[in-house]
């Protein structure tokens, strides 16, 4: 089980609802998953676009926990302010928490992360935040109340993976007893496994799956993944060596005076 | 008057974003409010005046990562 906010969950897995050919594909894919979270967003809609009344009615018949993230948001008082938009329109204290500092990138502005994270938090807001794998950012971001982090894999819809594995190893060693989700720029199940044998609590991700030939069948091995990484942590690793070790016994091998003589 | 929703300009004779809401057609449906970039409850909507060159955002839920 894992933990966020007090809240316990057997999924390790959360999905994005983003880029999916269809509704159906996407409800299919999350239960295809076992997800019990999956992010949303809002966006500005028209008296009469209806979209966003239709989703709302999907993700509530799945009976998903929803978390809305502030995608797009670029200074932390537009990040407050979606965040609170946000809260009513899902009845939820939850909030993804982006603060976008480079287009290209889409890399956490660490500076605005913090400062949206004290403000929200004291407004009574479970804060997630997006961040990077910055030691002191985490320690920032605990102090100004998050009970979480989610640092990132790689860039936004990159599909990269892990970029940076060391200092993210370093990360889930400074602070063992908070929850760690990799969230953005895993492309493949191996990411995710890859995560989960660091010792991260969970993983998030949307385009590798919604963008996949055949979503279902990918959010299934997302979700193999995931769990054969968790149960590989679990179990505890082999140290890494640099030379090769014989796994059959020395011991007894046959012809062993013979030496290399030919 | 004139003012911005959503980013595009809107002449609206409504003196609160409750009747602008309303006159715009939204009815009952899903939606959250900010007038000038601050966040409108839905319950404050009526006592929210609104003045020339105001920007209101009216949004709602979306699909996302």
């Amino acid at each position: 089980m894992v933990t966020f906010y007090g809240e316990s969950f057997s999924s390790r897995l959360i999905l994005g609802s983003a880029l999916y050919p269809s509704p159906d594909i996407f409800q299919r894919s999350v239960k295809a998953a076992g997800a019990e979270i999956v992010t949303v967003s809002l966006r500005r809609e028209g008296a009469r676009e209806r979209a966003g009344q239709q989703f709302w009615s999907l993700v509530q018949s799945l009976g998903l926990r929803v978390l809305p993230n502030t995608a797009g948001c670029r200074t932390p008082k537009e990040a407050i302010a979606t965040a609170m938009m946000a809260r009513e329109l899902f009845e939820t204290p939850w909030i993804k928490l982006e603060v976008i500092a480079n287009d290209d990138t889409l890399q956490p502005d660490l500076f605005g992360l913090v400062e949206a994270a004290a403000t929200l938090t004291r407004e009574g807001f479970k804060v997630f935040p997006y961040t990077t794998e910055d030691l002191s950012a985490a320690e920032r971001l605990l102090a100004a109340g998050c009970e979480l982090l989610m640092p990132w894999g790689s860039p936004i819809g990159s599909g990269q993976g892990l970029n940076n594995p060391s200092g993210l190893k370093t990360l889930r060693g400074y602070f063992p007893e908070v929850p760690l989700v990799i969230d953005a720029g895993l492309g493949a199940p191996s990411h995710a496994a890859a995560a989960m044998e660091l010792g991260y609590d969970a993983v998030l991700l949307n385009t590798a799956v919604a963008k996949a030939g055949d979503p279902q069948k990918m959010a299934v091995a997302f979700a193999g993944a995931v769990e054969a990484g968790r149960a590989a942590f679990e179990a505890g690793l082999m140290p890494r060596r640099d030379m090769a070790v014989p796994s059959t016994s020395v011991a007894g091998t046959p012809f062993f005076e013979f030496g290399n003589a030919s | 008057m004139k003012i911005m929703v959503n980013g595009q300009p809107q002449e609206t004779g409504a003196r609160n974003l409750a009747e602008l809401c309303a006159a715009l057609g939204y009815g009952d449906a899903k939606i959250a409010t900010a007038v000038n970039g601050d966040f409108v409850p839905a319950a404050s909507r009526a006592e929210t005046a609104l003045a020339r060159e105001d920007r209101v955002e009216i949004v709602a839920p979306r699909q996302g990562g």
